[in-house]
């Protein structure tokens, strides 16, 4: 594909398949965890010690428990619907602080050149020297369970991408004449910076926070499975994923089903990702 | 040349020390009282008081740090009060086993992704090409603590063919190589493959052809030298990709590692531990990935420095 993409963003997207197919695939799984309770009416928290370990329909279960039930007895379906609800929101708000700390720094290290870029650029060197679950786990250990930290732990582990790439952007960009002719006309360095620089590095940012939705979500199911993510009664694909593994010999629906689930999620939103990026860089094809 | 390897060790110098700030900053700075946090839980006061005068914690920041630097060059990374040994002889004696595995991972990501790269790019727009790349797209997205627990589901619960815990011969190796490889060996097999197909446009490659070399020779003598330049990068970045994954493998297969070490040590609050994997880890990726970019000016002549 060597010609320039043109028409609206809507027919370019038509054009690749994958992202398609990844975005379908990722609005389905937001959906059926934003509608839980319209789609199933069990409740995901509540035990009921008389229908423990109860095999998923169609192999000797009944359509009460279409997936079975854990070994409390609770609704596996309910579950990861529920389950879903608190990993994708945590995944999302993680890139979106990533994008946010990533861009601006990596605005600020292109723009202001010098000391502050090298430290920028050594700080990165330094997080990307960390690898990710490890330093996950030393955080939360320090800073406890509870969401917020995970948000922040995730999204620390994930600005120096987009803070790298928009710097590169702006080097090479800086040097163009139509930024050049905005500055000799009088424009403000914030005005050069959000108004004529930002808008060309924007799509890279857009393929990056779409892979980067997968990699959050396995790095919270991660470590939900290490216990060291959200924690039980809540429902959570990572710790459900835990609890099914003691049941492998008698009850391989337990730990089947979760990790289905985020395969799914991380299905989608590669696919995404790698579609939008076709259709940013074609000569990557 | 020299100028290169120079700027290049000094960088990694500096990478390191920030690597020693900021596990200064986690476990030290950010819990409130980090004596009590070092010391098992119910430890008298006058432990914590002791500690706390050994590291220093009554003095100003930048002097506690001065005395956590001087501890590491020692190699004194304090006390495991879980194994009740120093926590740099506990995290040592794990490291063959998680180097093992490692290694183990590293050979099936070069052989199986570079292999299935080549054959996706020299057919490319065959089902052996789309096999490949549904197969890597794949590989990218099971999440490897699931893999692991399927595939101990497959050949250990089902078929009884392969031990699925512990650490005692090659055939306990086999599963949790192949889960902690399966993500590197992907994302090797799709860059070979695009890396591949840039270089097997190229001119020099026609002309090999035009002057009666054989498709092989072609292949791997004239691309695949060429192409090899951005998979070595990447596998050298995979190393961090690796120690992270081994936190979860281990867990998964009880593999006696330095990951399955640190996820423990978090359980039993053995911070020394946790700090001294942390530091090393680190210590690994910035040496091995400086020497994949020194040894990059020998494959490549084209780099020199910048």
């Amino acid at each position: 594909m060597t010609a320039a993409p043109t028409g609206s963003a809507g027919t370019r997207l038509a054009r690749s398949p994958m992202a398609v197919a990844g975005g379908f695939l990722l609005v389905l799984v937001v959906l059926a965890s934003a509608l839980a309770p319209l789609l199933t009416e069990s409740d995901p928290l509540k035990p009921s010690f008389g229908r423990r370990l109860a095999a998923p329909w169609g192999l000797g279960g009944s359509a009460a428990h279409v997936l079975g039930t854990d070994n409390l007895g609770r609704d596996i379906l309910a579950r990861l619907l529920y389950g879903g609800r608190l990993s994708l929101v945590l995944a999302a708000s993680a890139v979106l602080i990533a994008a946010l700390v990533g861009v601006l720094l990596g605005l600020l290290a292109g723009s202001a050149g010098g000391r502050v870029d090298a430290l920028v650029m050594r700080v990165a060197d330094v997080q990307l020297a960390f690898p990710v679950i490890m330093l996950a786990i030393a955080i939360v250990a320090v800073v406890g369970t509870n969401p917020l930290a995970l948000v922040g732990v995730l999204a620390l582990s994930g600005w120096v991408l987009y803070a790298r790439t928009i710097r590169a952007g702006v080097l090479a960009i800086r040097g163009l004449e139509y930024v050049e002719a905005a500055t000799t006309l009088g424009a403000s360095d914030l005005r050069v910076i959000f108004r004529h620089i930002l808008p060309n590095v924007v799509a890279p940012i857009l393929v990056i926070g779409s892979s980067q939705f997968a990699t959050m979500v396995l790095l919270e199911s991660g470590l939900s499975f290490l216990g060291l993510g959200i924690q039980a009664p809540r429902p959570s694909w990572g710790l459900m994923l835990a609890e099914g593994r003691d049941y492998l010999s008698n009850a391989w629906w337990l730990a089947t089903a979760p990790g289905l689930m985020i395969s799914l999620v991380v299905l989608g939103a590669n696919l995404l990702g790698d579609g939008l990026r076709d259709l940013v860089d074609p000569s990557l094809r | 040349m020299r100028a290169y390897v120079l700027h290049r060790l000094w960088q990694s110098a500096l990478t390191l020390l920030g690597v020693s700030v900021f596990v200064f900053v986690i476990l030290r700075v950010l819990p409130g009282d980090p004596a009590k946090m070092l010391l098992p839980e119910g430890a008298p006061q006058s432990a914590v008081e002791e500690l706390n005068r050994q590291l220093g914690l009554r003095e100003p920041l930048i002097v506690q740090y001065g005395i956590f630097l001087r501890g590491v060059f020692a190699g004194d990374f304090g006390q495991s009060f879980q194994y009740r040994a120093p926590a740099l002889r506990v995290v040592v004696e794990r490291l063959p086993a998680t180097i093992q595995l490692a290694l183990a991972a590293m050979a099936l990501t070069v052989a199986l992704g570079v292999s299935i790269g080549i054959a996706a790019a020299v057919r490319r727009g065959t089902c052996c090409d789309y096999a490949g790349t549904a197969l890597a797209v794949l590989g990218q997205s099971l999440p490897n603590f699931w893999l692991g627990i399927m595939l101990i589901l497959l050949f250990g619960v089902a078929l009884r063919w392969l031990p699925t815990s512990g650490f005692a011969g090659w055939r306990h190796l086999i599963l949790p190589a192949v889960t902690l490889a399966a993500f590197p060996v992907a994302l090797v097999a799709r860059l070979t493959r695009s890396s591949m197909l840039e270089i097997l446009s190229r001119e020099y490659i026609r002309t090999g052809r035009a002057k009666g070399l054989t498709e092989r020779a072609v292949v791997l003598r004239h691309a695949l030298r060429n192409a090899a330049i951005p998979v070595l990068t990447v596998i050298g970045l995979q190393i961090g990709t690796l120690l992270g994954g081994a936190v979860i493998t281990e867990s998964v297969f009880a593999w006696p590692g330095m990951g399955k070490l640190v996820v423990d040590a978090i359980f039993f609050r053995d911070f020394p531990v946790v700090q001294t994997v942390l530091i090393l880890s680190a210590t690994a990726f910035v040496v091995l990935n400086l020497a994949v970019d020194l040894l990059y000016t020998v494959i490549d002549p084209r780099i020199r420095y910048s």
